[in-house]
């Protein structure tokens, strides 16, 4: 039952890289910029975290809840600082700025509490179900079942809700999205908010599965959700929710066969052949951009 | 009552200027129609109405208060609702949803309600496909939604821009009968076309607009009689 096994294990870091992937795709949808911060709101996700659980003590799902909310202000934050006076810019000015962004918080945060990691608490111990035979670790179910009911939460608001419609009626069109009276800086801010609280939720349970974080933490995961993002079609929702899985279940599998080594190739790679065959991804339509 | 007073505004795109000292005005009840070629002005006009573009100078009154340069969300909550050119809907939106979001505004659930079914009862063909996703209507039908969103609003003001554009002749019989059902209905209409034959005759009054500037205006009937329109726009002779 090894291979049950692996498809979970696959399944659950697939869910981090999606949740991640989600932040991605949707600042994208709405402003097409690549937003390079957000693997550092993961970061701080899981520091915040952290904080929360070992220096107040809160309960695992308080301190979920509450990084997720410290998050979503940062996310608003970047946005209203360094982003939005580049709205006209051209598109490379603001992806400059976004990597800026990305070395500012890595280097700030550095400086103000060193670059030590720390160990996350075991707030769960080594508790495992069964399952068809196969033991499977508490913590996978655990990340599971966030990554599914914050993806669902997800799709409540994008679909059923007045910002979730502004959101999407935005990134078609903006300035017909003004003539509805839609406020374009609120909803960019929204999205900004709901991707970085999905970043931070992905920090704490990556905290919890990988049990070591450190303030570079957000570099590699952010650049394989990336992958994710344009692997499912940057842009689109559930591309992103499927290319974090499929990126999940690949290095998994790569790693089980017994090329742990190449377990981070493996996201390149696939990220060159989408490139080369499939640019806009799973889901993206193949249609040649307008100049 | 003068519903809309334009006074003397310039609007420039950069260091381009597209509209030169235009002065128009809209009573209230009325389909004014502006007339020109392309790229004389008429969309950057209606633009600078709802906001999406500010005028360097001028005045733009409202129902007696200056609009002029105030954001397309405010203009749009006092009461002008603009039908862009080329219907621009949310493709990725259901018929509903599109609709939904010209209420964007609204908080008054059951008017929303009641307007939505106006809508639909003014266009069946858009309550048929209400869960379809909008890119997937023709462009007659887009141009339907376009309008029944605009309407969802509440204007009242109504700016169309170029509504007939790209449609089979049938179809632009239809959108202008609606055009002078919603007319009739109170809501005050400024119109934009090169249709001008069509647009005058629904219009009351009108405004020929030729590289930025109003060079001619009058009734609707002044102006289907007078030589340089007949010449220039109604292709007669």
């Amino acid at each position: 039952m090894e291979i049950i096994q692996q498809i979970l294990n696959g399944i659950s870091v697939g869910s981090i890289y999606a949740l991640i992937a989600l932040g991605y795709t949707m600042v994208y949808g709405i402003i097409k910029l690549i937003n390079f911060a957000h693997g550092d709101v993961f970061m701080l996700g899981a520091f915040i975290g952290f904080y929360a659980i070992t220096q107040f003590q809160m309960n695992f799902f308080v301190a979920l809840i509450f990084s997720m909310a410290i998050t979503a202000l940062i996310g608003v934050l970047i946005e209203r600082i360094a982003y939005k006076r580049l709205r006209n810019a051209t598109r490379i000015a603001a992806l400059i700025t976004a990597i800026g962004v990305s070395l500012l918080i890595e280097y700030g945060f550095i400086y103000i509490r060193g670059a030590q990691p720390e160990a996350y608490p075991d707030v769960f111990g080594r508790q495992s179900v069964s399952l068809f035979g196969a033991t499977i670790d508490m913590k996978a179910v655990l990340i599971l079942s966030v990554s599914v009911i914050l993806m669902l939460l997800l799709q409540f608001i994008v679909h059923k809700t007045k910002t979730g419609k502004a959101m999407r009626a935005v990134s078609h069109d903006t300035e017909a999205a003004k003539l509805m009276g839609i406020n374009v800086d609120n909803t960019i801010s929204a999205t900004f908010a709901i991707g970085s609280a999905l970043a931070g939720a992905a920090g704490v349970i990556f905290g919890l599965y990988y049990t070591k974080i450190d303030p570079l933490m957000g570099v590699i995961p952010g650049l394989k959700a990336f992958v994710a993002a344009v692997l499912g079609g940057i842009g689109i929702i559930p591309g992103a929710m499927v290319g974090g899985l499929i990126l999940g279940l690949v290095e998994t599998f790569v790693s089980a066969i017994g090329f742990s080594l190449w377990r981070d190739a493996a996201a390149f790679i696939i990220l060159i052949l989408i490139l080369i065959f499939r640019p806009s991804g799973i889901f993206g339509k193949n249609s040649r951009e307008k100049v | 009552m003068t519903m809309l007073a334009v006074k003397d505004i310039d609007v420039y795109y950069g260091n381009i200027q597209a509209l030169k000292g235009v002065t128009v005005t809209v009573e209230e009840g009325e389909i004014v129609t502006l007339i020109g070629a392309n790229g004389a002005g008429k969309s950057t006009l209606l633009k600078t109405l709802s906001g999406l573009l500010k005028p360097k100078s001028g005045s733009i009154e409202f129902l007696g208060n200056s609009i002029a340069g105030k954001p397309a969300q405010g203009i749009v909550k006092s009461g002008i609702s603009h039908v862009p050119e080329g219907r621009r809907v949310f493709a990725n939106l259901t018929v509903e949803e599109n609709l939904e979001l010209g209420a964007f505004l609204r908080k008054d659930k059951k008017g929303i309600e009641a307007d939505m079914k106006k809508v639909y009862d003014t266009f069946p063909r858009l309550l048929e496909r209400r869960k379809q996703m909008s890119g997937t209507l023709s462009g007659g039908e887009q141009q339907m939604l376009a309008m029944g969103r605009a309407i969802m609003a509440k204007p009242k003001l109504l700016l169309l821009d170029e509504p007939s554009m790209g449609l089979a002749p049938l179809m632009v019989k239809t959108i202008f009968e609606v055009v002078k059902d919603i007319n009739e209905q109170g809501t005050t209409i400024l119109l934009v076309e090169q249709n001008a034959n069509m647009a005058l005759s629904v219009a009351s009054r009108g405004y020929v607009i030729e590289t930025g500037k109003v060079v001619l205006s009058g009734s609707a009937d002044e102006l289907q009689s007078s030589e340089e329109v007949r010449k220039a726009y109604l292709g007669g002779h």
